[in-house]
């Protein structure tokens, strides 16, 4: 391990708090962002001699300042400097300090910087590449390959994101209690989303996008820093937690999906789960639900029980009946119905799915399940219907793969019975 | 003597590393450790969560229970080890061990004054 993967963990670590800060000093992302990149560039030279600063955010966001400004005066930079007062304290070691020491100001930047990337003109895709490269400093070949998409592409992706945040005006002003609120959570459903990025793929795409899940907790975790007492950023960070603690188990040694109740259930991380499960502790006390908190208590339910029959079915309906007032899509109502299957058996699970049938026509799990349901109530000939839907409508290989399972099954169980070995 | 060895570090840095780095660092600590269990002087280790999983209850009346850890500082309390040594010298010694395997932070010696194994089975 050498010094230099060292100190990129501490440039890792302090990039959106600098970053956060340059952008509140020259209210222009590519200005904050080369700054900071100068800054980077002087700490790779300066900290193996002089040792790494106390604080290398503050030593960063001091010294990229500096470059900033100093390139900006030598005209270097087609560009106006920012109003006098903002600079004016530039050598005041002690302002550096108190700025440092001010920790609602280092929030708000952070939070507006995760904010910015979420901008609601920006599709959903765009939100997540900018943000893995402004906050999260994953360079675009890192981003391009976790989107399986070439270079070139994801660096025009980015460049566009860049330029549409631009020109949105994002106001720099300390932001109000409301303001702060609902910046909260855009920021936190971005952050869910680059996490399904990441656990969402399957197949020999899952370990390229992993990282994604990773980033995604760092964030998490990150904002649930800067607001410690927000029950949903702990039911969030809970979620991605207990989900990704399952990674190892997920996929079979072909990349095949590997459903909840198959999985190895010693290769779960138990130390995420810990700190998942101690979460949702924190978040129960205040009494303040929200579709996170559900979400992870469901996962929760999961991640408690040592085994499949152990799992607390009848609550884990009740959780999904809350999250179906909270946030109704026939989507929850689907993984309901997975639960009630267990509870009330496959005939209520069925009659609650059917309704469902004309919205998810061409939602590759509602056949998925639905041809379960069947195949468990007998009705073969309807389940193998089901299952060749759903296998027009996989995703991906993993998920054919998956239903094609279920088809051999059927296939095997429709066999006369003389034909089967040993009986 | 028993020491306890406070392990304090930037947690955001921490949660940087990546997989391997922190797990490379958890393997030199076990060599230490091992070193330490061999000469039976070993304590009780911690490794705790990130202080995001604290809850800090003020003995205010009516106790006052509130989300994240005791203090607010650059550093935070993220683990630590109960070592017996003979003298402060060979706490400290102990410490640069830990230290020359985990870059970064700082430790804080405190000799114990009343020590309780417990009898928790984790």
């Amino acid at each position: 391990m050498t010094d230099a993967a060292w100190i990129d963990a501490a440039l890792t670590s302090a990039r959106p708090q600098a970053v956060g800060a340059l952008l509140r000093y020259f209210r222009n992302l590519d200005t904050a962002e080369e700054a900071f990149q100068n800054a980077c560039l002087r700490a790779l030279k300066s900290w193996p001699q002089n040792g790494p600063p106390r604080d290398p955010a503050a030593w960063l966001i001091m010294v990229g300042r500096n470059v900033a400004i100093d390139d900006i005066r030598r005209g270097k930079k087609q560009q106006a400097l920012p109003e006098e007062e903002a600079i004016s304290d530039l050598d005041d070691a002690e302002e550096q300090l108190a700025e440092r020491l001010d920790g609602s100001h280092y929030r708000d930047d952070i939070l507006r910087l995760l904010f910015i990337c979420c901008h609601p003109d920006l599709p959903a895709t765009q939100q997540i590449a900018l943000a893995l490269r402004i906050v999260s400093g994953l360079t675009v070949k890192q981003i391009a390959r976790a989107f399986l998409v070439s270079e070139a592409a994801m660096e025009q992706r980015i460049t566009r994101a860049k330029a549409r945040v631009a020109d949105a005006n994002v106001p720099f002003e300390t932001p109000g209690a409301v303001e702060r609120s609902e910046r909260l959570t855009s920021v936190a459903a971005m952050i869910y989303l680059i996490f399904n990025e990441g656990y969402s793929a399957s197949g020999d795409t899952a370990e390229i996008r992993a990282p994604l899940c990773e980033e995604a907790i760092r964030l998490a975790r990150l904002l649930l820093r800067l607001f410690q007492g927000e029950p949903e950023i702990m039911g969030l960070t809970a979620l991605l937690l207990i989900q990704h603690a399952r990674a190892a188990a997920r996929f079979d040694a072909d990349g095949a999906v590997i459903l909840l109740d198959d999985q190895d259930r010693s290769l779960w991380n138990k130390p995420l789960i810990a700190e998942g499960l101690a979460l949702i502790d924190k978040a129960m006390r205040h009494r303040r639900s929200g579709p996170y908190q559900v979400q992870a208590a469901i996962a929760a339910l999961h991640a408690r029980a040592e085994k499949p029959e152990d799992t607390d079915w009848t609550q884990i309906d009740l959780l999904y009946g809350a999250l179906e007032i909270m946030q109704p899509s026939p989507v929850v109502t689907l993984n309901r119905a997975v639960a009630v299957s267990k509870v009330r058996g496959p005939q209520a699970a069925l009659d609650m799915i059917e309704p469902l049938a004309a919205r998810l026509s061409n939602y590759f799990h509602f056949f998925g399940v639905r041809g379960a349901f069947l195949m468990q109530l007998g009705r073969n000939d309807e389940a193998r219907t089901a299952f060749d839907r759903a296998i027009a409508l996989a995703n991906t290989s993993a998920e054919a793969a998956h239903i094609r399972m279920h088809l051999d099954r059927l296939q095997r169980d429709s066999q006369p019975r003389g034909k089967k070995a040993g009986k | 003597m028993l020491y306890a060895i406070l392990c304090y570090h930037d947690e955001d840095t921490v949660g940087s590393w990546t997989k391997e780095q922190d797990a490379a660092v958890m393997t030199k600590l076990a060599v230490v450790q091992d070193k330490l269990t061999k000469q039976g002087r070993l304590g009780p280790v911690a490794r705790l969560l990130p202080t995001t999983a604290a809850t800090t209850l003020r003995k205010d009346d009516p106790p006052l229970v509130l989300d994240g850890p005791y203090a607010e500082t650059k550093e935070q309390l993220l683990g630590f080890y109960l070592v017996d040594c003979k003298d402060l010298d060979e706490a400290l010694a102990v410490a640069s061990d830990l230290g020359a395997a985990n870059p970064g932070g700082a430790y804080e010696i405190r000799p114990v004054g009343h020590f309780n194994p417990g009898s928790a089975k984790p």
